[in-house]
């Protein structure tokens, strides 16, 4: 454990060492898109033997969840290690060894309300890399509304039977197991009818659909439950009060979203507005342009500061609460602005939909994906809801 | 550097807002106003916040101050913001203070700080002579005379200029710009109290041939313009903490009033093209409130990275504060375009405060020009 400057110092250099030791060299390029990140799991497509041994490296040392404890296949390292590590390891430009909606996700639900026998089995399989997990919350009736969630899970003595439908399931045709809110209880009011169930998607009955985005990849399933069988041990929590897990989760969930706590910093867009705009005595030609970029970036210090300020404020015991709730809505209408700044910064350039010199697009693509920040993970509609009734204590109708 | 502030500033804080509440709330402007008060500010209550050391907070122990830092001084400066409160605090105790002591020498020190620090002095800042700021293109003269210098020029919107004992002013030498200590009452000196929107004071001030001598040169500093810089992002930060605190009183009325209100037999506060406004303003005001944080904390850690940091604060509160005070007077209908209604003495000051040391377009260009586009 690090307690003073000195042993925060010696563990910092400690990182950078074995960074420069086990990173590898061909890693060291931008990320383009969600396939140069190892993902683990049983399905996993085109992974490069670097990100395998990267990713390999980072489980021997405990470093793919360096703060989960060493039973559950963690570091057993404190928070403010893991942040040294993630500090590191973003002013190298490494990626994470491990992108897991298990890790961001269903690891702290599982850490607070998992049953030890759970934490045990699941958790090591997520940190090393075995499983991989898919989100289903969402259905076709079911979105802002999530409560009114209808698919059904019957009691039959020894499991489950579930049944029903589950939408935009981010890597559902890719995932191995999946969260699942089901109804358990439909007589009881809607809130206290879910339960958090784990299905395992090679189970007979369960199968999916992709869904072609406006970016023009599939990444997202409907995913079906037709009579599907599950263990009743697969239950996390008390039966009938799923929807307090799923809120916990999904305040990581925004959290993973907004960026927070994210090491990787973007590259400000005052550091390449001259080289794609040009600059006329020293003024960036565009000035309208010029004024939109600094109100954002203006923003993105600001933000940062706020983010720092709600740590600082946790740690001397103040609610923070307040802050939590608005970093999901900023930080993601931030995110949008940013994109389309890029995409006035490029001209002709970010048009370029499929060829080699814009690698097939991947401006544009990118772009159109931030559209989703704010809808994902609660849009920023029900964001704004939540201030207003829970901040702000403004009045329901 | 954490971004809060410590228990010694937080009961400075609470009491500083317990005593304006009582002493000083928005009808104190008003009776100023409306009596059309012959110096714009209360001098008991000035006398009364001397006492309790609040306009020394700035000011080293040497001098008969506190010193006690710019995170204090920002607490009191905030309060000021919530009630609206006129005084000399800005021009006195946030930039000329902080001008003297910074440049000044043992002497100049000596006469100024301690009379400062114990209520008795006001001190002006003049800086602008045209219609927008514009500090690096300063056209009033300093030229050498025997023993001294001859100051020619113009200054307006001179804060507490009408009723300032001393002067500080900005002007060209033939080696740039410097800041020169001046009595008011020095021949040649015509000063012409305008009253502005948010009912405070704002002198234009003519100099012809005024005769300082070499001694009146804050010349302590690296240089004169350096000086200049410093002081006016110091004030910038400091006016941020005051705007942070009309922000805020503005948006507390507003969702007070939310609350309140009924139409169509329900509470205004249930509409949701209402409630998003209203959380939308919330989210910008905790931006609002780390960059002021940060910025006071980095004047009292003498940071380098100040002249970001006060341009971030003021940009953003000069937005933040507009924002605010236009959506406060849309919420309240009617009654907010009243005069006995006190919101709309937030948007007279929000515009005031604004134009003040630079405007939110005067930050981001110097921003911009900091990254080199
Ligand atoms: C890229 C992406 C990945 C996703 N991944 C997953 C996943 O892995 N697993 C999963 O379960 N789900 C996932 N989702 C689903 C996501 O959580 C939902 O799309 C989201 O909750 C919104 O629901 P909806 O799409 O049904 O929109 P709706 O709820 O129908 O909303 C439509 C519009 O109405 C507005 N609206 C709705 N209710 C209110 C209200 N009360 N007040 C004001 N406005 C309101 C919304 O803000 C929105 O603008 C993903 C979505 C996207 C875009």
């Amino acid at each position: 454990m690090i307690a003073t400057k000195t042993d925060v110092k010696t563990f910092r250099g400690e990182v950078t060492t074995w960074l420069e030791e086990n990173y590898p060299a061909s890693l060291r390029q931008p990320i383009s898109s969600y396939k140069d990140f190892f993902w683990g799991g049983r399905n996993q497509e085109d992974v490069t033997d670097d990100l395998k041994l990267w990713f390999n490296r980072c489980y021997e040392k405990g470093w793919v969840v360096p703060h989960w404890e060493k039973k559950y296949g963690g570091g057993g390292l404190t928070l403010k290690e893991n942040t040294i590590i993630a500090e590191e390891m973003s002013k190298i430009g490494a990626r994470a060894p491990l992108q897991s909606f298990g890790v961001s996700m269903l690891g702290p639900a599982l850490l607070k309300f998992g049953s030890e026998e759970q934490k045990m089995k699941y958790l090591n399989e997520i940190t090393s890399g075995k499983i991989r997990w898919v989100q289903g919350y969402s259905e076709p009736g079911a979105g802002s509304d999530l409560a009114g969630l209808q698919t059904k899970a019957e009691d039959k003595g020894d499991h489950y039977l579930v049944n029903g439908q589950k939408i935009w399931t981010s890597f559902g045709d890719k995932g191995d197991w999946i969260f699942a809110l089901v109804r358990t209880h439909p007589d009881r009011p809607k809130h206290h009818g879910i339960s958090f169930l784990l299905i395992d998607m090679a189970t007979e009955g369960v199968s999916t659909r992709p869904i072609k985005l406006i970016s023009g990849v599939s990444v997202f399933t409907e995913t079906f439950f037709d009579n599907v069988k599950v263990p009743k041990e697969n239950l996390v929590g008390t039966e009938g009060e799923g929807w307090t897990i799923a809120k916990y989760l999904l305040t990581h969930e925004r959290q993973m979203i907004g960026g927070i706590g994210d090491a990787h910093k973007p590259t400000p867009l005052t550091q390449i507005a001259g080289e794609k705009v040009g600059l006329t005595n020293g003024i960036l030609s565009d000035t309208l342009l010029r004024s939109k970029i600094m109100n954002f970036e203006m923003n993105e210090a600001l933000l940062e500061m706020t983010i720092e300020r709600a740590i600082d404020e946790a740690k001397a015991g103040n609610d923070a609460g307040a802050l939590s709730s608005l970093f999901k809505y900023v930080a993601t209408e931030q995110n949008k602005t940013r994109y389309e700044l890029k995409m006035e910064m490029e001209g002709f350039d970010g048009l370029e939909w499929e060829s080699e010199a814009s690698k097939n697009g991947a401006l544009p693509r990118e772009f159109l994906r931030t559209k989703a920040n704010t809808i994902e993970g609660g849009t920023s509609e029900v964001m704004l809801n939540i201030i207003s009734k829970r901040i702000l204590g403004l009045p329901s109708r | 550097m954490a971004l809060i502030i410590n228990e010694e500033q937080q009961m400075l804080k609470s009491s500083v807002k317990e005593f304006l509440k009582e002493r000083s709330p928005i009808a104190q402007l008003r009776h100023l106003r409306d009596t059309k008060d012959s110096t714009g500010y209360d001098k008991a209550l000035w006398t009364e916040m001397a006492n309790m050391g609040w306009v020394a907070l700035n000011i080293p122990v040497a001098y008969g101050g506190l010193d006690f830092g710019y995170t204090g001084l920002g607490q009191v400066l905030e309060e000021t913001g919530r009630t609206l409160t006129a005084s000399p605090l800005v021009s006195t105790v946030l930039l000329s203070a902080t001008a003297i002591n910074l440049g000044g020498n043992l002497l100049q020190k000596e006469a100024v700080l301690p009379y400062i620090a114990a209520g008795d002095l006001i001190v002006a800042f003049a800086l602008e002579e045209g219609r927008h700021h514009h500090p690096t293109n300063i056209s009033t003269t300093a030229t050498g005379k025997k023993g001294g210098y001859s100051l020619n020029g113009k200054k307006v919107a001179v804060m507490d200029g009408h009723v300032a004992d001393k002067l500080i002013v900005a002007a060209n030498t033939d080696d740039g710009v410097e800041l020169f200590l001046v009595d008011t009452n020095t021949e040649g000196i015509t000063t012409e109290r305008v009253i502005s929107m948010d009912s405070r004071n704002y002198a234009n001030i003519q100099f012809d041939n005024v005769f300082v001598s070499e001694n009146a040169t804050l010349a302590e500093y690296e240089s004169g313009a350096a000086l200049l810089e410093r002081t006016l992002d110091i004030g910038r930060i400091g006016l941020a903490a005051e705007m942070l605190g009309g922000i805020q009183e503005t948006f507390d009325r507003t969702v007070a009033y939310l609350k309140e209100r009924e139409q169509f037999g329900v509470k205004i506060g249930s509409f949701q093209a209402l409630q998003h406004r209203a959380a939308h303003l919330f989210c910008e005001i905790e931006l609002c409130k780390s960059i002021v944080i940060k910025a006071l904390k980095a004047i009292d850690d003498n940071s380098d990275d100040l002249p970001r940091l006060a341009s971030l604060a003021k940009a953003k509160l000069g937005q933040t504060y507009q924002l605010v005070s236009n959506e406060g007077i849309q919420v309240f209908g009617g009654i907010g375009m009243t005069d006995e209604e006190e919101i709309g003495f937030f948007i007279k000051r929000a515009r005031v405060v604004q134009r003040m040391l630079g405007d939110s377009n005067y930050h981001l260009d110097k921003l911009a020009r900091m990254k080199g586009i």
